[in-house]
């Protein structure tokens, strides 16, 4: 059983990675416009005006 | 402002949230803050209704990045608009210039009315809360798997000790919502939804760490986060739901940019209507409509007045005539001297009507109200007779007493409650929105469904407000070649509309010289040396009928008529026939002229008629129908109407209604097509349904569960697989909608 002590640590922490990036996400703002962003990859000119 | 449907005070939903006072305040905060901002760097943005491809986001980035002084655009494709930061010179006409030069259309959206700032921070916060909450639910549920499935001693401990570091925190943050809104409620002297909700996050948590901390069999830490999770999942649909129904009336009304052309030391200049003073010249092009009211100083022209009266035939207005703010001018120029302007205009007063007629309407309770209504008392009476009774029966072991109470809570909790109406109202307005009908009130479909009365506006509402010549074969060929030669060399709405169904029949104009617009009367030109005239009966020498018609003249005999009838809103008839179909009485109320109404009336089939009708008796007929028991559906675009359309159980008016009407309606138009109507009824009917159904499911969980917890015997995983199992339900349930 204590491997428990190593494993549990580690799920918390990658589950904790998750939700940085998810937090991250809605700090910047990359909800805005999904329907934008899912289309703008397939322009080919350089996006050299990201969103602030 | 654009919305300002009855604010809901129901704690059931995300009422808490989303219906704060000071989401309705924000937008005129917003405002002064974005024209304070105007003046240093201007920042406009433009509706983009055809966007819809990765080609039309570049293409038309690069063409505003052409116009001279934008510094950066940007589109966005989910919202469809463009927003451009540019110096003050730039103006949005040159950028809606621009973006016609690449082949899209676009229209200037008022910046200070789209104020999704403010929805925005709260959908982002609503947003993290649950993604804390779905995060510590998923841990906390992976633990107790492991203490359901037999884990003892010190393992058992431990998991129960993780389980209550990650919960505790995840509960007095995700939970805020709730706690917030059940200590205003608390205040209020209410017992609503949140209350019960609050108060079983709190107990099961503390409850939970005392048994934890006491070496205990049971903790609920699991339920606490799960109970956390779908009620703010069920918050944040209730918030999106609203979110888009707000920013989508928000754009209509942001269409309307308000301005006038004011006349300043002989010059024009174009100023907001919130700038106008009284006493001074305003200039109208012809097509505009009146920003202010005024007497007319200068010109003649024809005004089209639909929009505050319903007449559909144009009144002469010429020096010293009075206009009101609103109408629209058809012919000549016009310039005229300012009596009113802004918040004394007759527009504004009508909005006055408005608000009278809608602190009279009743206030409706949402079926969630009325649930909660009986709901919460229920709840904390079994709760508390639950510990009394084991308190009683076990000789004071305060211990298993306040478990068992706490299992109560838990199981009782409305998870499914809180999903069963914003699932499946998120679900309805979806159907609709993709439809063209945009849903600004929460409740507006519950109310839609009980309707059984139906009463339309005739003129912009069941007809386009577009002209269609009804008797052309009638008149001899020479004299129709005269009247197509006239009205081709006019702009007037009716001379548009016999020129257009003159060349459709294949009609060539006659050789007419010398022709000339009479702003006011008509047109009038020379043939084979006479002098013809097309336009006002009496500029004809005739008398005038009682239906809308231009009369030619041509020296020889009686003047013509040429009458015209409005053309049909497309969806029309089917929209009446669904309605009859559907068991409702449809009556039509106008304030146009009898043979126009007579008329249209016939062509839909229906009997019940009101010609000439004032704003008053419009409100004063919806009101005597709700006095007899009705539920009216008010269906109406003119400011004639509003008073009506806020007196009304429920409410519609068309996107090309005035921002007042709008405002007053619950529900928006989209598009053309007026068939939608009938599918929204059917739609809400339904909905109600499932609403129903969702009640009559979570209440069948409570029964079940219920009696096992307050025999104690409700575990943590029954309490997690009955909680569970009644929201997936409900939410499946909700997206059976069709």
């Amino acid at each position: 059983m204590e491997i428990l002590g190593i494993l549990i640590p580690v799920s918390l922490f990658l589950g904790g990675i998750g939700l940085l990036a998810f937090v991250w996400a809605m700090k910047t703002r990359q909800f805005d416009d999904p329907e934008g962003d899912a289309n703008r990859i397939l322009t080919k000119d350089y996006d050299d005006h990201p969103k602030p | 402002m654009s919305v300002a449907g009855p604010v809901d005070p129901g704690e059931m939903g995300g009422g808490g949230i989303s219906a704060c006072p000071a989401c309705v305040a924000a937008p005129s905060a917003a405002r002064i803050a974005a024209e304070a901002a105007a003046h240093r760097d201007a920042r406009l943005i433009l509706s983009l209704p055809q966007a819809h491809c990765a080609v039309c986001i570049s293409t038309v980035e690069h063409a505003m990045m052409a116009v001279p002084g934008v510094k950066s655009a940007r589109v966005n494709l989910t919202l469809k608009r463009v927003s451009v930061e540019a110096e003050s010179q730039v103006t949005a006409a040159d950028l809606v210039q621009a973006a016609a030069g690449v082949g899209y259309e676009a229209h200037e959206l008022d910046p200070g009315l789209l104020s999704a700032t403010e929805t925005d921070r709260q959908g982002r916060d609503l947003l993290m809360r649950l993604g804390v909450a779905f995060f510590s639910m998923m841990n906390v549920m992976l633990l107790s798997v492991a203490v359901w499935s037999g884990a003892e001693g010190v393992t058992r401990d431990l998991f129960h000790w993780i389980s209550a570091s990650i919960a505790l925190p995840t509960v007095v943050f995700s939970g805020q919502p709730f706690f917030k809104s059940a200590w205003r409620s608390l205040r209020a002297g209410r017992l609503g939804m949140d209350v019960p909700i609050s108060l079983a996050l709190i107990l099961a948590s503390s409850i939970s760490l005392f048994e934890t901390w006491a070496s205990g069999h049971h903790a609920y830490f699991d339920a606490a986060v799960m109970l956390t999770f779908f009620l703010l999942l069920g918050r944040y649909l209730d918030h999106r739901t609203r979110a888009v129904a707000r920013s989508a009336a928000e754009e209509l009304a942001a269409l309307e940019v308000p301005r006038a052309v004011v006349l300043r030391d002989g010059q024009e200049v174009t100023v907001s209507i919130s700038d106008v003073i009284v006493g001074e010249l305003v200039r109208v092009r012809p097509g505009g409509r009146m920003p202010v009211d005024g007497v007319i100083v200068d010109g003649t022209s024809e005004i089209d007045r639909s929009v505050l009266t319903g007449e559909s035939l144009p009144v002469y207005g010429g020096p010293g005539g009075v206009v009101s703010a609103g109408e629209v001018n058809l012919t000549g120029p016009l310039t005229l001297r300012v009596t009113a302007a802004g918040k004394d205009s007759s527009l504004h007063r009508m909005a006055d009507l408005v608000a009278v007629a809608e602190s009279a309407r009743t206030k409706y309770t949402s079926l969630a109200e009325r649930a909660a209504a009986w709901y919460s008392p229920l709840v904390h009476l079994l709760s508390f007779s639950a510990f009394g009774f084991w308190m009683w029966k076990t000789g004071g072991d305060l211990r298993y007493a306040v478990n068992i109470s706490a299992a109560v809570l838990i199981i009782t909790c409305p998870c499914a409650l809180g999903l069963a109406v914003p699932a499946v109202v998120t679900s309805a307005s979806g159907r609709l929105f993709r439809k063209g009908l945009l849903i600004k009130d929460g409740t507006a479909l519950e109310r839609l469904a009980e309707v059984d009365v139906v009463v339309f506006d005739k003129t912009g509402t069941l007809t386009m407000g577009a002209p269609q010549p009804t008797n052309l074969a009638d008149h001899p060929g020479p004299a129709v070649e005269v009247a197509l030669a006239l009205a081709g060399a006019s702009s007037h709405p009716l001379a548009m509309a016999l020129a257009e169904a003159a060349r459709a029949a294949g009609i060539k104009p006659a050789r007419v010289e010398d022709i000339r617009e009479v702003p006011g009367y008509g047109i009038e030109g020379q043939w084979k040396g006479q002098r013809v005239r097309l336009g006002r009966a009496g500029w004809c020498g005739g008398q005038a009928l009682d239906v809308t018609a231009t009369y030619l003249c041509t020296g020889d005999g009686k003047p013509r008529a040429f009458t015209f009838a409005d053309r049909l809103r497309p969806g029309a008839e089917q929209a009446v026939a669904d309605l009859r179909r559907q068991g409702m009485a449809v009556r039509l109320i106008s304030g146009d002229v009898e043979g126009a109404v007579r008329d249209l009336a016939g062509r839909l089939g229906i009997d019940d008629w009101v010609a000439g009708a004032l704003p008053a008796e419009k409100a004063a007929l919806v009101a005597e129908l709700t006095g007899q028991g009705h539920r009216v559906l008010m269906v109406g675009d003119g400011l004639n109407d509003t008073a009506a359309l806020a007196a009304a159980h429920v409410s519609i008016s068309p996107a090309s209604a005035l921002d007042a009407a709008r405002v007053a309606s619950d529900i928006v138009l989209l598009g053309q097509d007026m068939a939608v109507i009938g599918d929204a009824v059917r739609i809400s009917r339904q909905s109600t349904r499932r609403i129903r159904e969702n009640f009559g499911i979570s209440a069948l969980y409570n029964v079940v569960a219920v009696p096992l917890a307050l025999v104690g015997m409700a575990t943590p995983l029954a309490a997690a697989l009955a909680m569970s199992l009644s929201s997936i339900t409900v939410s499946l349930n909700a997206l059976r909608l069709k």
